[in-house]
């Protein structure tokens, strides 16, 4: 079971949060200005990289809020966690 | 009798009785049953499952693959290994084929979790694991010691030396003996130039219980080692005690611990070696045998034969010939034994057969021969296997480690430690004691060093520091090549002889219990395998409940010699929690009956008890589903109830419905973007129906807004979905739209709700509210209003959920039952369940989220165009709806469907088809029923159903295909009640 570190609570069991999938996928601005294709990229196209991944979790059982992290998907070590809306950091 | 007559760790004061298979027998506490059945001469304890050979005693721990038996008395426990069950006064067992059989009857026992944190966990208190623990504890760091024996010492419990009168040893003092592993000459009893290794492993555990911030566990494996030093252990605190277990104490319990460091001293296991008959009773791990000669005092035999590849058999072979064993011959496949070893066995009058295999071991039901691959056969009932030693790495590898294959040791051994893990002693490979003893104290310093000194009063605790990478890595040794033992004599290494060749191979077995053999390889290799993933399930090889602990090696080994490639690039299988097996009564804990999940009920939930109410679970709601009247089944009940709502007035304890508070200046914004249709025009006083879509345009939930002010609203939702609206809300609002100053706040539990709802609804509201103006013109359709209901203050919306005129009462969760009984007092008000309000909204063709729609399901596809607005620039889902393929033609829509029979009612999940008569498959099926009912409005049963092009069916004749044959169903607007809506306003 992964340790989190929530930005606001510190490090908690992962049972006390919830995914949220890939980070950094803004809802579009205009959706209805966007074609099939770029609304459906939206939709259903996500990265799934082997190694540093940025992704959403949310403390759902803990202060219930959202926050980014840098997971790396091949060791499940958290290299960075972040708040909504601050860039992703540079992690090594 | 095998027992000797003196020495082992069994207190021979007090006598144990048991009885296996049919026989009484007797034993003393410090025996497994595995000792106890061989200090009894018992030689077949199970039959193998696929071949039903008898099949003995082959290991002394948890790696033991063939004595599986059930125990019977005092409580039923399958699958449990006679290596590890401690004997106990009373017990029954009975030895098993491959299935054992679950309790008829509730286990009495309970079984309770801990959740623990520590700087440093210690799995393993064997020589490197206590060192490890003493090491990081005197770097004051917390630490917890697991292990699986009753009592500390691990490997050192097996080796000779009996227990001297007098005190124990002092903690600091170095255990002699030797581990049987390595190339330094044993010191056998009276040898000692220390305290025998059980006296140090016992006085150092006890040094370290003494600590404040140490606990040692015993009788506690460690089962899975996961993400974070997240590892779960599982205590077993009273099944040694059988049935004089106290009831108040947990019979197991299951630990979870977070550890900011582990240090892994899980030790080694012994392998065997493939040979013609290596299954018969009387083939024992040769550490195996040393055990209970030591430990036991138990003799496995009495005459053997050692078939060994390294040195450790030579130390268990002078064991048990200072025990009493005669020992015929060692044969050793090795071309040149270790000279030493050699001169100490001869002078025990042992031959040494250099280069020497058994060719097989011969016997009906147990070894009476051993042949030896020059064709002698000796005349033996023990023959005592070596075949190396294999690093016990389960727990590594579940979290992550990787093992490389040491060509010293001929064995897979730790290589890239998973963040702050440590590995210590046998468990990478060590092979001496001193060594273990060093590496353990190592570790143990580097762990606690690792968290910056002075244990958890310091340090960060932060994963992924540069030293984890030297973490069971920084000895030199650790790269193979020339080993030294701790007398400096050059060790000898591992050869590698995985099997003894044969023409026939079918009983060289390698997965015993699987009754796996090296014939079974060769036709998997033969089959064209090349993966040793894909041989373990080809053969099973692996995957019997001791996960191959003793066949782990020697399959991909075997396997990499058919492939005529080196074992290193075949690898090892996959090692997955948990280590040994665990009961599912031990995970569940006390989380069972009425603590399996949590049960939520109304205010008013007494009442529905007192009035023998049948509930059904909505989530974790419990709902009242209908009221059965003496006599009544549940068609009858919810028929009357259905009735008394369309003929006079019903009541519903409807508070389970979410609700949510929904606040602030950009609340009103905020929803427009959430549901399809408008909520910012609603003027405060007025209600909306609303839906939300998922991004996907999808329906995700619906349920009523109310507008309580300018910035407030609150939202009400299904039963089943109000935390995940609530959720979705959250979500938006923090990932997407922070700037929007909106709070939401769940309610649910603060109001209690009651729907009053038939044509007699505002009769009977009026009298128990005088002040309320309640004409259909002063109390529209979607208005509420707030005013005293029975003296209590409350919130009535007119909304219908049934198609009849219709209230919601809302009062403070307090007055829940006083309002309830309130309404059923004035004597007109007949209570009904959810099973009516099911039947009437379908009778209206109002779907259930979740249960008429699946998630693929648009509100277009409900009929609700209406509900999506075209003003909004945006909602969530919008742009959804105008995606090809949510604006197919075909579709599956909401449709009513009226089978021609008109008492048949059509199961939900029925499928639908086109054919009266079913042609050959494949059949395209049109849809499926999601709700049918006897309709009590509309006399007749009815279902409501997802059609394809449902729209443009109605009226077409189609087919349910039912069991019995296709019945004909007509395809009808899902609104099939009161279609003009002429009943809502009374
Ligand atoms: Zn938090």
């Amino acid at each position: 079971m992964l340790l989190i570190p929530c930005p606001w609570c510190g490090p908690r069991d992962e049972t006390e949060f919830h995914y949220g999938g890939q980070a950094h996928v803004a809802y579009p601005a205009d959706p209805g200005a966007l074609t099939d294709e770029e609304w459906a990229r939206y939709l259903f196209f996500r990265d799934n990289p082997e190694g540093a991944f940025a992704e959403r979790w949310s403390h759902a059982a803990g202060c219930r809020r959202w926050f980014n992290a840098v997971r790396d998907t091949a060791t499940n070590r958290i290299h960075a966690v972040y708040r909504p809306g601050e860039p992703r950091p540079v992690t090594g | 009798m095998t027992r000797a007559a003196a020495g082992g760790r069994i207190d021979r004061s007090r006598v144990l009785r048991f009885r296996f298979d049919g026989r009484d027998l007797t034993g003393h506490p410090g025996d497994t049953l595995a000792s106890a059945l061989l200090a009894a001469g018992v030689r077949r304890v199970a039959t193998s499952v696929r071949f039903g050979r008898p099949r003995g005693i082959f290991s002394a721990g948890p790696e033991e693959p063939n004595a599986i038996v059930q125990i019977e008395e005092p409580f039923p426990e399958p699958m449990l290994t006679a290596t590890t069950v401690e004997l106990y006064d009373g017990l029954v067992a009975r030895g098993l084929s491959g299935r054992g059989r679950l309790a008829d009857r509730p286990d009495p026992a309970r079984y309770d979790a801990v959740h623990a944190h520590c700087d440093v966990l210690v799995v393993g208190a064997g020589p490197a694991g206590l060192s490890a623990a003493r090491a990081a504890a005197a770097d004051g760091a917390r630490v917890i010691v697991a292990d699986e024996q009753p009592e500390p010492g691990g490997v050192l419990l097996g080796l000779p030396g009996g227990v001297p009168p007098g005190s124990l040893a002092p903690p600091g003092a170095v255990p002699s003996g030797s581990l049987g592993l390595s190339g330094a000459l044993p010191l056998v009893s009276g040898e000692s130039a220390g305290p025998p290794g059980a006296e140090w492993a016992a006085a150092t555990a006890a040094e370290l219980s003494r600590l404040p911030e140490v606990r040692v566990l015993p009788r506690t494996t460690v089962v899975g080692h996961y993400d974070g030093n997240h590892l779960v252990a599982v205590e077993r605190r009273t099944a040694h005690l059988g049935a004089a277990a106290p009831a108040w104490m947990a019979r197991e319990r299951v630990w979870r611990i977070r550890a900011r460091r582990v240090v892994l001293a899980t030790g080694a296991h012994e392998r065997p070696i493939a040979f013609a008959g290596n299954d018969l009773p009387g083939v024992m791990l040769a550490g195996a045998a040393r055990t209970y000669a030591n430990r036991y005092a138990v003799l496995p035999g009495r005459r053997a034969v050692v078939f060994t590849t390294d040195d450790a058999a030579y130390a268990a072979a002078l064991d048990l010939a200072g025990a009493g064993v005669r020992i015929l011959a060692v044969a050793d496949a090795r071309p040149g034994p270790n000279g030493r070893w050699r001169e100490r066995v001869r002078e025990h009058g042992i031959e040494v057969l250099a280069g020497g295999v058994v060719a097989e071991a011969r016997g009906t039901g147990e070894v009476t021969s051993v042949v030896t691959g020059d064709g002698r056969e000796f005349e033996a009932d023990l023959l005592l296997v070596s075949g190396g030693w294999n690093p016990v790495v389960h727990l590594f590898c579940q979290v992550g480690g990787t093992v490389r294959f040491d060509d010293g040791l001929q064995a897979f051994v730790p290589d890239t430690p998973p963040p702050a893990v440590e590995v210590a002693g046998a468990a990478r490979g060590l092979t001496s004691l001193h060594d273990c003893l060093a590496d353990g104290a190592a570790a143990g310093t580097r762990a606690a060093e690792a968290l910056g000194g002075g244990g958890s009063r310091a340090g960060t605790g932060r994963p992924g520091t540069g030293r984890d990478r030297q973490a069971g890595g920084g000895s030199p040794e650790r790269r193979g090549g020339v080993r030294r033992a701790a007398d400096g004599a050059p060790q000898a290494n591992g050869h590698a002889l995985w099997l003894v060749p044969a023409d026939d191979c079918s009983t060289h077995f390698v997965d015993l219990q699987r009754d796996v053999t090296v014939a079974d390889i060769r036709r998997a290799t033969g089959a064209g395998l090349r993966s040793v993933e894909h041989v373990k399930r080809h053969t099973t090889a692996g995957t019997a409940h001791d996960q191959g602990k003793t066949s782990g090696t020697l399959v991909p080994a075997i396997v990499a010699g058919e492939l005529g490639v080196h074992v290193r690039e075949v690898g090892v299988t996959s090692f997955r929690p948990p280590y040994t097996p665990v009961s599912f009564a031990a995970l569940a804990g006390r989380d069972r009956g009425a603590l399996h999940d949590p049960v939520r009920v109304t205010p008013m939930h007494g009442w529905h008890v007192e009035r023998g109410a049948v509930f059904e679970n909505a989530g974790q709601w419990k709902r009242p589903r209908y009221y059965p009247r003496e006599g009544e089944d549940m068609a009858a009940a919810v028929l009357r109830e259905c009735r008394a709502v369309r003929g006079g007035a019903g009541a519903m304890d409807v508070s389970t419905l979410g609700k949510i508070e929904v606040r602030g200046p950009d609340a009103a914004g905020f929803l427009d973007r959430l549901y399809t249709n408008l909520m910012g025009t609603l003027r405060p006083g007025s209600i909306r129906y609303g839906v939300m879509c998922r991004a996907d345009g999808m329906v995700f939930d619906d349920g009523t807004v109310i507008r309580l002010a300018e910035d407030r609203f609150l939202a009400t939702t299904t039963t089943g979905n109000a935390a995940a609206v609530l959720d979705w809300m959250e979500e938006w609002l923090q990932t997407e739209w922070p700037s929007l100053r909106v709070y939401c706040t769940s309610v649910t539990e603060q109001w209690a709700t009651v729907a009053l709802a038939g044509p007699a609804a505002r009769d009977v509201l009026s009298g128990l509210a005088p002040r309320l103006a309640a004409d259909a013109a002063d109390f529209p359709f979607m208005t509420w209003r707030d005013t005293e209901v029975a003296g209590m203050p409350a919130r009535v919306c007119r909304i219908s959920f049934s198609g009849e005129l219709a209230y919601e009462i809302n009062v403070g969760a307090w007055h829940g039952p006083a309002l309830w009984s309130a309404v059923l007092d004035t004597g007109r008000v007949t209570p009904y369940g959810t099973e009516a309000m099911h039947v009437l909204r379908a009778e209206k063709g109002y779907p259930i989220i979740g249960q008429d729609t699946d998630g693929t399901v648009t509100p277009a596809d409900l009929g609700m165009e209406w509900m999506i607005s075209k003003k909004k620039a945006d909602f969530v889902g919008r742009r959804s709806l105008t995606r090809a393929d949510t604006v197919r033609r075909d579709r599956r829509h909401l449709v009513g469907l009226l089978p021609e029979d008109p008492g048949l009612l059509i199961p939900e999940g029925t499928q639908l088809v086109e054919h009266e008569r079913l042609p050959a498959p494949p059949v395209r099926s049109l849809g499926h029923v999601t709700s049918s009912y006897l309709g009590a409005g509309l006399g007749r049963t009815f279902a409501l159903a997802l059609v394809s092009g449902g729209r443009d069916r109605i009226g077409d004749r189609i087919f349910a295909v039912l069991d019995g044959g296709q019945a004909p169903v007509a395809v009808a607007s899902p609104v099939l009640y009161d279609p003009e809506g002429a009943r809502r306003d009374g």
